[in-house]
């Protein structure tokens, strides 16, 4: 049996100390805000990585991507070669008053050409001004922060791992040929040669 | 003619203390209800942690327009919040923050002051009733339940402070009060404490108000100008049950160097009294209409009851 009332000063305890301690707001306009890695703010684009393959575009669930391009024409260097020919990009535009930010544009591009950079002061007056140019989308390329390290206990990239293994295997075998080593990796990792 | 420039400076005096004291409050109550909750309320106007918050709110309600509802009693809506206003003004007169600084000492102070505070949730219970709107009216109703139910215990918290010192002046009682009442006028001093704020139909007592239920009770139809007055008139009534508490229950001006400190020691005691006031809006949730009854009638009632009992058994003794 409690003495009657405690309850009553336990509540004003609780008010009065949570006031000696700090507030946990955070200063938004005036401070700005620690953006964990990976934020989703805007998305950059590398230029000279895009081959206009339009996979993005062509994913995109709210078709907010906008690409034309043109084929040209490289004329064969050598006597009766063939010519060859190469994707240029006219124009790549994202529409960010439709993006929904689901990041399935940047997963799927082949060559890393799209990043997320952590910018997300970019509001506009006018909706349009939020179809983002290519230019524009370039200049967002400056802000994308490296990549963060890997967490204390992780595991190593996948890159890394693979090719350690393989240094592993050829060890414990018998001595074979460079060549050969290849192609054991080549024949245990289907489709990561290339890389 | 230094009389008349006398009651001049003391009406200025009071006047200025009106209009400045609840401001003061109400920004303790956001920056103090904000930092208790985590927050750190306003920051921006006036440029230092939001000091000029209230000001610039006034400013707001100022520019709003008056309407009145088209269905409502006009005199009586349009009057109501002033009736609401002026009796806490009235009070202020009264009370006083040291020996001889007081707006006019009446010597049956503690009476016109409750009698005018009961005029004050009049105010709230007019528009309630005016507005021609359904939770208005059922807030105007909770007004006067609950009006009727804690004005008794407030009154007599208050009579027995007055029995203790045999005298209704408010200046007498502060004369009259030593230090070891804060024991046996506890019990009276809570009940008057508790049942003020339900008078002010501050949170936890906030029912007539009870934004969840009655949307904002007797001031659902007013804006702009009119219901600055109401939240000033609940302001001026937290000043007011606060000045009132420290001045019957502990002590008024006594502490240490009295002499020429009195008036601070005043107001200082007023603001922690406002500051618990505050205090236990964060802390406490509001309760349901029938507990509110219950704990006037079967709580506070009896409690003070048996002060006052207690209070009479103390005078017989010592006197």
């Amino acid at each position: 049996m409690s003495i009657p009332g405690t309850g009553l000063l336990k509540g004003l305890v609780v008010t009065m100390r949570n006031m000696t301690r700090r507030s946990v707001t955070a200063h938004y306009p005036d401070a700005l805000p620690a953006l964990p890695p990976r934020s989703r703010g805007v998305i950059a684009l590398i230029e000279e990585k895009c081959t206009s393959c339009m996979l993005c575009a062509r994913e995109c669930p709210s078709w907010c991507i906008y690409i034309d391009s043109h084929k040209d024409v490289i004329p064969a260097t050598t006597e009766g070669g063939r010519d060859k020919s190469r994707n240029v990009l006219d124009r790549f535009a994202i529409d960010f008053s439709i993006c929904m930010y689901c990041s399935i544009c940047i997963e799927v591009c082949p060559f890393d050409a799209l990043h997320w950079a952590g910018e997300f002061e970019y509001a506009e007056l006018d909706i349009r001004e939020l179809t983002h140019e290519k230019e524009r989308l370039r200049e967002w390329m400056w802000t994308v922060p490296a990549p963060s390290a890997l967490d204390e206990h992780a595991e190593p990239a996948k890159e890394i791992a693979t090719a350690e293994k393989a240094v592993e295997r050829a060890e414990t075998a018998e001595p074979r040929s460079v060549e050969t080593v290849e192609t054991t990796r080549e024949r245990d990792h289907p489709g990561e040669g290339g890389k | 003619m230094g009389e008349l420039l006398d009651v001049a400076l003391r009406l200025a005096v009071v006047l200025g203390a009106f209009l400045l004291a609840p401001l003061l409050v109400g920004q303790v109550e956001h920056k103090a209800m904000a930092h208790m909750q985590s927050r750190v309320g306003p920051m921006y106007a006036g440029g230092f942690h939001g000091w000029a918050q209230l000001i610039a709110d006034g400013v707001k309600f100022v520019q709003k327009e008056d309407v009145v509802p088209a269905a409502a009693d006009r005199t009586v809506f349009k009057i109501a919040p002033a009736v609401a206003l002026l009796p806490y003004l009235v009070a202020m007169l009264v009370i006083p923050i040291g020996p001889g600084l007081v707006g006019q000492d009446l010597d049956v102070g503690i009476f016109f002051v409750l009698a005018v505070m009961g005029v004050g949730v009049i105010g709230t219970l007019m528009g309630g009733w005016s507005s021609a709107n359904k939770f208005s009216l059922l807030g105007g109703i909770r007004v006067a339940a609950q009006l009727m139910a804690y004005e008794l215990p407030f009154v007599l918290a208050a009579a027995s402070v007055a029995m203790a010192a045999g005298t209704l002046s408010l200046t007498g009682i502060v004369m009259a009060w030593e230090p070891w009442w804060l024991l046996w006028q506890a019990p009276a001093a809570i009940v008057f404490f508790v049942a003020g704020l339900a008078e002010l139909q501050r949170p936890p007592f906030d029912m007539p108000v009870a934004d969840a239920e009655l949307v904002f009770g007797p001031y659902t139809e007013y804006g702009g100008l009119r219901f600055a007055l109401f939240i000033l008139a609940e302001y001026a009534g937290i000043v007011v049950l606060s000045a009132l508490t420290a001045v019957l229950f502990l002590g008024g001006w006594h502490g240490p160097a009295e002499d020429q400190l009195g008036w601070v020691w005043t107001l200082v005691k007023t603001g922690l009294v406002a500051f618990v006031v505050v205090w236990v809006r964060v802390a406490y949730p509001r309760l349901r209409e029938d507990q509110l009854q219950r704990l006037a009638w079967q709580g506070l009632v009896p409690l003070v009851l048996l002060q006052l009992a207690i209070t009479a058994a103390g005078v017989v003794v010592f006197a």
